[in-house]
């Protein structure tokens, strides 16, 4: 089957993003596997904007309430060891109650380790990193936190990042 | 999130965004996507559902791992969404109505209104 991007959205919206101009870069990065998947490891990192409840802060949705054209740019950690009592939701522009569920929605970490114990992956990265996915302007992901964050993640030898906006 | 998979791919780690929306895979220069036909919110299945998760996992992990190029590459996961339509159209929709889509509306009702007042006149 072909996936219909915009099945989901409202009309109003469909037309907005079928229509939005976006300029696509001329070069396009890439940096094949460089060793099998079942000797690779992987991280997690998804735009579903959720936090562990109690060590971080949920991300700043009150500034987006009074602020809508802006949104929080910075970045959570979530360890491989994630339980569902600690995930704390927020994100704005969808509706939680399954995340809050079963975070294996959007952030699939009991996936993950599951293939980890078949042999499918080497591990599961140690650290994984939640984003908070509505940002009109991506300049300080661009310029401070994706970098940041890849550099974490290549100081914990990963190979591989599973990426899953919501 | 195709912004973090460019630079993530550029210092050299190898990613796949896993896309309810894969038109932006190519529209944005993003390596590698598997587009889902979920509803948002719900990138890897449905709550409670682990085989149907697995399955969109692994999808992403072999593409992932093949040496298919050139970029960017988009799959499609070939399985529709196990629920409703109808029900998860709107299901998948905050319980309020974000901020940019609340300034949206007021904004279109103002025209609205405007334009009501301007054909009176």
């Amino acid at each position: 089957m072909t996936v219909d991007s915009y099945k989901w959205l409202p009309p109003s919206l469909k037309g907005f993003f079928a229509n939005m101009q976006i300029e696509t870069p001329p070069e396009i990065p890439w940096a094949p596997l460089a060793k099998p998947l079942s000797e690779a490891r992987i991280a997690l990192v998804t735009t579903a904007g959720i936090n562990v409840r109690g060590v971080e802060p949920l991300f700043d949705y009150e500034r987006e309430q009074t602020n809508p054209g802006w949104g929080d740019p910075t970045y959570r950690v979530l360890p491989r060891d994630l339980r569902q009592e600690q995930v704390q939701s927020g994100h704005l522009h969808i509706n939680n109650d399954d995340i809050d569920a079963d975070f294996n929605v959007a952030f699939p970490i009991s996936r993950m380790l599951e293939l980890e114990a078949a042999g499918v992956i080497g591990s599961l990265a140690p650290t994984n990193y939640s984003f908070m996915g509505y940002q009109p302007d991506t300049t300080e992901w661009r310029e401070r936190y994706a970098p940041e964050v890849a550099q974490r993640m290549k100081d914990e030898r990963v190979d591989g990042v599973l990426l899953t906006p919501v | 999130m195709n912004a973090l998979a460019r630079i993530f791919e550029a210092a050299g780690l190898t990613t796949t965004v896993i896309n309810i929306m894969p038109v932006w895979g190519e529209r944005f220069g993003t390596p590698r996507t598997l587009g889902v036909e979920f509803p948002f919110g719900h990138t890897c299945g449905l709550s409670g559902d682990a085989p149907l998760q697995t399955r969109v996992v692994r999808a992403a992990l072999d593409l992932l791992a093949s040496s298919d190029g050139p970029p960017p590459i988009v799959r499609h996961f070939d399985e529709p969404w196990p629920g409703d339509f109808d029900v998860w159209k709107k299901a998948w929709h905050p319980k309020e109505p974000s901020p940019i889509i609340r300034v949206m509306r007021e904004q279109a009702a103002a025209r609205a209104q405007q334009q009501r007042e301007g054909g009176a006149t």
